[in-house]
């Protein structure tokens, strides 16, 4: 199968890889996918709890180059971004970018759940951490 | 050096120019029929197949009346499985093979277990071997027929098909292998291996694709088979059609080659990835072979074969990575059926690793330069996409991946 080239370019130069703090608490991590299934996403992005933005987002993915690219652009697609904006985010906005052919579609709906994820993780870090001033006050 | 690099040589292999020298005049001079038995151009191409038949005979250890022609290895295993089910369905109803077989015999069993057979499909050990004892139960006064491949394509494994031809000869059941990765490759001979059919083809042992051969004893004890395809009755009715000339002629001069020059090819291919296999294991980890250790069990499996799985790093995105060079990966990605390996499923082998196995198929063509380059890119691949990896990461802090609870999709 050919790859689009912009599949082949983050790919190659992928954007974001790495690892942010798990235990932060501005930090969600999305772990999706699973090592049987041959694709595993993890996500983390760095969010600020007053603003509610994307201030930095990073990504490591066991998968195939679809996969890889799939979680490179979301990378890019939501830093800067609020947790709102980045929540509607939809899988065929990759698909449609990175020129995804139908059976590499399930790789695009791994990198949204892959956003989900990271963003509920976040959420119920704040939410943690709200409850456990609470009771210390 | 040239690109891409072919390091896919269990899979097909390129022509040896000798042999397309053999196969030229047959296109354009010598282009008769060979069935048309009243004239020059019939009879010479006539002449060239036998000539070509008595080469593949001899090769094997076989009578060149034992040589049917086909159109290739999947046709020789449809032939000689459905053959026999159909002529001796009288006398039982089941036959025996293994879940490591290739497709051409496993859905060739399907299809005669939707036609009212019974099929035994055997297990296989963690190395791809079956164990004599269970076959041996296996067998009933119902079993027609034994299935059991000599190399696997896939991982290598080299079978003791000389043991399993005889418990076969023991209790009377006719033995079938198909030898599409063995015969050129390393000994083969009907008689000491105990064999009564065999298939195996041209296109793996730089001969042309498209012509195969089914060997069918007819002394001791005496095979039958019912024809699958009607018409002229060619092949001594066994396998109707005109008979492709300029490939049974490459067929017969490239194995020929090959058995005149196994000791140097097997002894090339042997070194070449033996020498790949441990220069991987020095800068890289998580390593695991599917099939025998050429290293610990050179006899156990194919000269040419190597398949490893790189652990954590996905086999489409090694493959990616390594664009320079033609491999295959047992990685559901690279599969139409978006399923990993059945052949490494069978032994034992978890998906998650079957997900990261890429199998690398050395021939007579393959260089020392082309080796070391296929390392130093490997290698270079398997580094980075494991920087990538979380799951690399997750095992280097010690989590225990199969403790995670996976969000299954």
């Amino acid at each position: 199968m050919a790859y689009s080239e912009k599949v082949i370019d983050h790919y190659n130069n992928p954007r974001n890889v790495g690892t942010l703090d798990i235990s932060d608490e501005t930090v969600g991590t999305g772990l999706v996918g699973a090592p049987e299934c041959g694709d595993v996403m993890r996500l983390q992005l760095k969010i600020n709890p007053e603003t509610g933005v994307i201030e930095d987002a990073k990504f490591k993915t066991f998968g195939c180059g679809s996969a890889i690219a799939s979680s490179s652009y979301a990378t890019e697609l939501i830093k800067g971004k609020t947790i709102e904006d980045a929540q509607n985010i939809k899988n065929t906005q990759i698909v449609s970018e990175l020129n995804l052919p139908p059976v590499k579609i399930h790789c695009s709906v791994l990198a949204e759940d892959a956003i989900k994820a990271a963003i509920d993780d976040f959420r119920k870090k704040q939410a943690q951490k709200n409850a456990s001033e609470e009771v210390s006050a | 050096m040239k690109f891409p690099i072919y390091l896919d040589n269990n899979a097909t292999t390129c022509m040896d120019p000798r042999v397309l020298d053999a196969m030229l005049p047959y296109f354009t001079e010598i282009y008769g029929n060979a069935a048309s038995r009243n004239h020059d151009f019939g009879w010479q191409a006539e002449a060239a197949v036998e000539s070509a038949r008595e080469t593949i005979a001899a090769s094997i250890g076989a009578d060149p009346k034992e040589i049917v022609f086909t159109s290739g290895a999947t046709e020789s295993d449809n032939l000689a499985l459905k053959g026999v089910a159909e002529m001796y369905r009288s006398k039982g109803d089941h036959i025996i093979t293994v879940t490591t077989e290739h497709k051409a015999v496993i859905d060739t069993c399907k299809a005669l277990e939707r036609s009212g057979f019974r099929a035994t499909y055997l297990p296989v050990d963690s190395e791809g071997f079956i164990d004599l004892d269970r076959l041996r139960e296996a067998i009933t006064d119902q079993t027609i027929l034994v299935s059991v491949m000599h190399g696997n394509n896939e991982i290598g494994t080299i079978q003791d098909i000389a043991a399993i031809g005889a418990l076969c000869r023991e209790k009377g059941v006719l033995f079938h292998t198909d030898a599409t990765q063995t015969v050129g490759k390393i000994p083969f001979n009907v008689d000491d291996l105990n064999v009564d059919l065999a298939s195996f083809t041209a296109h793996k042992i730089y001969g042309p694709k498209g012509v195969g051969a089914l060997y069918v004893r007819k002394r001791k004890p005496r095979v039958r088979l019912v024809a699958q395809m009607d018409g002229g009755g060619h092949e001594r009715n066994m396998r109707s059609g005109t008979l492709n000339v300029p490939g049974i002629v490459g067929f017969g001069k490239a194995l020929e080659l090959a058995v005149a020059e196994m000791a140097q090819d097997d002894a090339h291919c042997r070194s070449l990835r033996d020498q790949l296999w441990k220069s991987l294991q020095g800068p890289l980890d998580e390593l695991y072979i599917n099939g025998p250790d050429p290293l610990q069990h050179p006899g156990k499996r194919l000269p040419g074969n190597l398949n490893v799985s790189f652990a954590f790093v996905e086999g489409e995105a090694m493959m990616m990575g390594i664009k320079n060079i033609a491999v295959s990966s047992g990685s559901a990605c690279t599969s139409a059926s978006l399923e990993p390996s059945y052949v490494l499923k069978a032994l034992g082998v978890g998906e998650d690793l079957a997900h990261t196995s890429i199998r690398f198929g050395l021939g007579r063509f393959t260089t020392q330069e082309e080796i070391d380059y296929t390392l130093d890119d490997v290698t270079k691949a398997v580094v980075k996409l494991r920087e990538m990896s979380p799951l690399y990461e997750m095992a280097k802090m010690g989590i225990d991946l199969k403790s995670v609870e996976w969000a299954h999709h």
